[in-house]
């Protein structure tokens, strides 16, 4: 999906490191050594790793078995990150990561949280293996640093861009859930409007409505209003605009449920009522409706003589 | 780019294809007008399922044709238009008044049908 | 440009002198609005949008030309459409900001339908000298 894409050509850009030396063959000699160390402590690391999430009261959500198995995965992950230098595969991991996590409350001061403190528990391991030789530890922090803030950034910016995500994700099935088009019988549209509309909603309604017409091959909506207590001119407007749009399409369009003061509200932007198929209520604008299906001749859009 | 129109009975269908120039929806005015006259058709059906946009120059010519086309004695269905077309059209406020309109070709023929009362055979 | 794919800013010039320039430039604006990602309804306001200015310049003008970019950045992502010409300019461009198309069909310059289309309108004109209206449009 194209905004997938650009996500992650955004992390892509966002986590590029600075511009540092290329890996020397030294570097690249330390690297290996270090991940062989954080391999072969591995256990004791990630139980010094689980100790901090705790101590600092970190994944709450999650029970002990879930938080040591993510651990698990998430330890390898960072090491073979460390080893490759390469991030497509971390930034996948995140992402799935994420997928799975969000869903349980986990929020994202936790995963930055837990990440960092990887670090810190690792830069440790490497303080306590390297002490001795203090140019050589310098030499192991110089690959190490870089690498571990890059790992943080790309898993905290994967958190986060699914957060969103899955936020607009919600955003839009709740607007979709909230403006159902159901078809009642073939070549009948209804349209029941409930709360009130916003301009964009407003927007949504009109594109669902037009693409349902097209579906479902309708002739005749009926849009009932009784659930909208009040509606400005905009608003108005696009009701004005969405009954024209349907009957580019061919559809009839019948306005039930008006209040007089949505009337009014019409009536004072420049709507001609007359020329408006509107009925009291839903019930009778859907026999209207079956009224103008049923007739062999169907007056679909007759020239208006102006 | 010529519109291809073809005859079915009595009636006409213009079948819209691609994107056209203001000068393509002139020749087809003046193709379909001069048809009408020639072949004495009842019904015109102008199909827009392709057209992935109506602009303003658009709408008014196709208003002109259906009302040269009345002025003939026939009448014109426009059909087929796409749900983004027609609300890009209404937004920018235009409209296609006077102009009958159906959902597609099927439902164009049917309603000439209707008030023709059945395609005649031949002109 | 920046080579780390961040930045790409787009530029397609369009010069306008008959229809079929027209048409070119609604068809560099459906290939740009599509590349950016815009849904189809937005892409079909865009290039709608782009053809009632390229006809103004036609119909009022004669030539002039249509600038398009695509601005595509970490903070946002969009298209900007600039529509220049030296024709004689809009005698009054509030009284054209007003007046939208009518029924009955008189020739409007549409600004007020064009500028519900986009996100951003700007339009100045002088007389005798020309008219240059800028519309903007942003993903959302």
């Amino acid at each position: 999906m194209t905004t997938r894409t650009r996500d992650r050509d955004l992390v892509q850009s966002q986590t590029q490191p600075p511009p540092a030396s290329p890996r020397d063959a030294y570097t690249t000699e330390l690297l290996r050594e270090l991940v062989a160390h954080l391999r072969e402590q591995q256990v004791q690391l990630r139980e010094e790793w689980a100790r901090r999430i705790t101590e600092a009261q970190l994944l709450t959500a999650m029970s002990g078995e879930e938080v040591f198995a993510e651990a698990s995965s998430v330890y390898d992950q960072y090491v073979e990150t460390l080893q490759t230098g390469t991030f497509e595969a971390l930034q996948a991991y995140a992402q799935n990561l994420s997928e799975r996590i969000i869903p349980r409350g986990v929020e994202t001061h936790e995963v930055v949280g837990i990440v960092l403190l990887l670090r810190d528990v690792l830069a440790r391991a490497l303080f306590s293996r390297y002490h001795v030789d203090l140019d050589k530890l310098n030499y192991i922090l110089d690959a190490y640093e870089p690498a571990a803030n890059r790992i943080a950034i790309t898993v905290a910016v994967g958190f986060v861009q699914e957060r969103e995500r899955i936020i607009r994700e919600q955003q839009e099935a709740i607007r979709e859930l909230s403006t159902p088009v159901l078809q009642v019988r073939e070549r009948l549209l209804i349209l029941p409007i409930i709360g009130l509309i916003d301009p964009q909603r407003a927007r949504q309604l009109t594109e669902q409505l037009l693409r349902g017409i097209r579906t479902n091959r309708a002739r005749v909506v009926v849009i009932d209003i009784t659930g909208v207590p009040v509606m400005d001119s905009s608003v108005a407007n696009h009701l004005v605009q969405t009954v024209e749009a349907s009957r580019l399409l061919g559809a009839t369009v019948i306005v039930t449920g008006l209040s007089p003061e949505i009337a009014q509200t019409l009536v004072n932007i420049g709507v001609d009522l007359s020329k408006m198929n509107t009925v009291g209520d839903l019930q009778g604008g859907i026999e209207e409706a079956e009224r103008i299906l049923g007739h062999k001749v169907v007056p679909l859009q007759d020239p208006q003589e102006s | 780019m010529e519109v291809p129109i073809l005859k079915q009975g009595s009636y006409l269908i213009a079948t819209i294809q691609s994107d056209l120039s203001d000068t393509d929806l002139r020749d087809l005015r003046d193709a379909l007008v001069q048809r009408v006259g020639k072949l004495r058709s009842r019904g015109v059906i102008i199909d827009l399922t392709s057209l992935d946009m109506l602009d303003s120059f658009a709408t008014r010519t196709l208003r002109d044709t259906a009302h040269m086309i009345r002025l003939r004695g026939a009448e014109t269905v426009i059909v087929g238009m796409q749900p983004e077309v027609a609300f890009t059209m209404v937004q920018l406020g235009l409209s296609l008044e006077g102009v009958s309109t159906a959902l597609d070709l099927e439902e164009g023929l049917g309603y000439l049908n209707q008030r023709f009362g059945g395609p005649r055979r031949g002109a | 440009m920046s080579t780390e794919g961040i930045s790409v800013n787009a530029e397609v010039r369009v010069q306008i002198r008959s229809d079929l320039d027209i048409l070119n430039a609604r068809q560099q604006g459906r290939r740009l609005a599509t590349e950016l990602g815009f849904s189809l309804t937005e892409a079909t306001f865009i290039v709608t949008a782009i053809s009632e200015l390229a006809r103004n310049i036609v119909m009022y003008a004669k030539t002039g030309e249509v600038l398009l970019t695509s601005v595509n950045d970490r903070s946002r992502c969009g298209i900007i459409v600039v529509a220049k010409d030296q024709g004689p300019g809009i005698a009054d461009i509030r009284l054209a900001m007003q007046s939208g198309f009518s029924t009955s069909g008189s020739l409007g310059l549409g600004l007020p339908g064009t500028k519900r289309l986009m996100d951003e309108f700007e339009v100045s004109s002088k007389i005798g000298q020309g008219t240059t209206v800028v519309v903007k449009k942003w993903r959302s």
